[in-house]
């Protein structure tokens, strides 16, 4: 999919900056693209390794095991199959707290183990509902610190970097009771097909 | 309105506290984790310079701005504002090109204007769904995904909706 956007995108550009006249413009874009993306990274990449690093002592700390315990009453309700399965409690609380602390890349690999352990029972081609429902966790993006957006608010010049957040928590949680509802509602439905 | 500034703090203290606590070697873990997370900030440079170079090209050329017209007599009377279309479309499909469309944003309206403050919003309250679902299913060899994607569908326009609606009561 993603060859398709890329080149399309890049494509349709050179075309129409034939069209337009821009072809001189778009030259020199490509050097300023090439640029802002390193000082996009430069600018993003500190925090992102500091909040792995602090993710790091929170799951040796054993504070994610903690966090299972508080979340098991959610988990009884999202992922019913696997409530009392310790080990995957303990992967779904570290990717959802990845997730809480802006690090979809970390996420994603912890996600990833959670997933395995659930096909471990699940065993089919066909996701279950409690895999479905981890999977809606995760594109609902719920996070408490929003720490890319944040650092690229504070390099474009914005005076309060962190003035979101409360927006940015509102709209998450609506978007997650959405995603869950829809989840909960289509899955009791397929079960009874 | 001034929550977001206690968040860190809080965190950081929380899980520190705990570490010390627990008697871990907070620092040495930290080193660790932050290797960890500087050999994935590698991983996506690639990507990141592919695409922030594409949706440059896609503003200088032109050609944003012409779609940005093409769809701004639809859009506009809904209350959505048209420059934040190519965010939206962008979003569900790749973390790396919604962040350069993102960065571009910030640079054309500024971070603080209200289409910029709007795209913070959009961009921190959805992820990028089709990629975690392909993801996500394809590592456990799952093909039937059943209701996954509507209902994660469901959930990315109801952020964006309301991005754009809490952008503008708060």
């Amino acid at each position: 999919m993603m060859n398709y956007i890329w080149s399309g995108i890049i494509l349709l550009s050179v075309v129409y900056s034939l069209f337009s006249g821009g072809a001189s413009a778009l030259t020199d874009s490509v050097m300023e693209g090439a640029k802002s993306a390193l000082t996009l990274i430069a600018a993003t990449a500190g925090m992102m390794c500091f909040w792995s690093g602090i993710m790091e002592i929170a799951r040796s700390s054993g504070i994610t095991e903690a966090v299972a315990k508080v979340f098991k009453p959610v988990f009884r309700l999202l992922i019913p199959e696997h409530a009392d399965d310790k080990e995957v409690c303990s992967a779904v609380s570290m990717n959802i707290s990845a997730n809480l602390l802006g690090l979809g890349n970390a996420a994603t690999p912890l996600g990833i183990r959670a997933m395995s352990l659930m096909q471990a029972k699940n065993g089919s081609d066909t996701a279950s509902n409690s895999m479905v429902m981890f999977v809606v966790l995760n594109t609902a993006s719920l996070q408490l610190v929003p720490t890319t957006i944040a650092v690229l608010r504070a390099e474009n010049g914005s005076n309060d970097p962190m003035g979101i957040i409360t927006n940015i928590w509102l709209c998450s949680v609506a978007a997650l009771i959405v995603g869950i509802s829809c989840a909960k509602v289509l899955g009791s439905r397929g079960s009874r097909l | 309105m001034n929550i977001g500034i206690y968040v860190i703090p809080v965190v950081l203290t929380i899980i520190l506290a705990f570490g010390l606590i627990r008697r871990q070697p907070v620092f040495e873990l930290f080193i660790k984790g932050a290797r960890q997370g500087i050999a994935s900030v590698f991983k996506i440079i690639p990507s990141i310079i592919a695409l922030v170079c594409a949706v440059t090209m896609l503003r200088s050329s032109g050609l944003l701005d012409a779609l940005i017209n093409l769809v701004s007599p639809v859009l506009e009377p809904l209350g959505f504002p048209p420059q934040l279309l190519p965010l939206s479309l962008l979003r569900p499909v790749s973390g790396s090109g919604s962040l350069a469309v993102l960065s571009d944003i910030y640079k054309n309206f500024g971070a603080d204007s209200f289409i910029g403050k709007a795209a913070s919003v959009m961009m921190g309250s959805t992820e990028t769904t089709f990629y975690a679902i392909a993801v996500y299913f394809g590592s456990v060899g799952i093909s039937k995904t059943r209701h996954t994607v509507p209902a994660a569908l469901m959930a990315d326009f109801t952020g964006m909706v309301m991005a754009v609606l809490s952008t503008r009561l708060f």
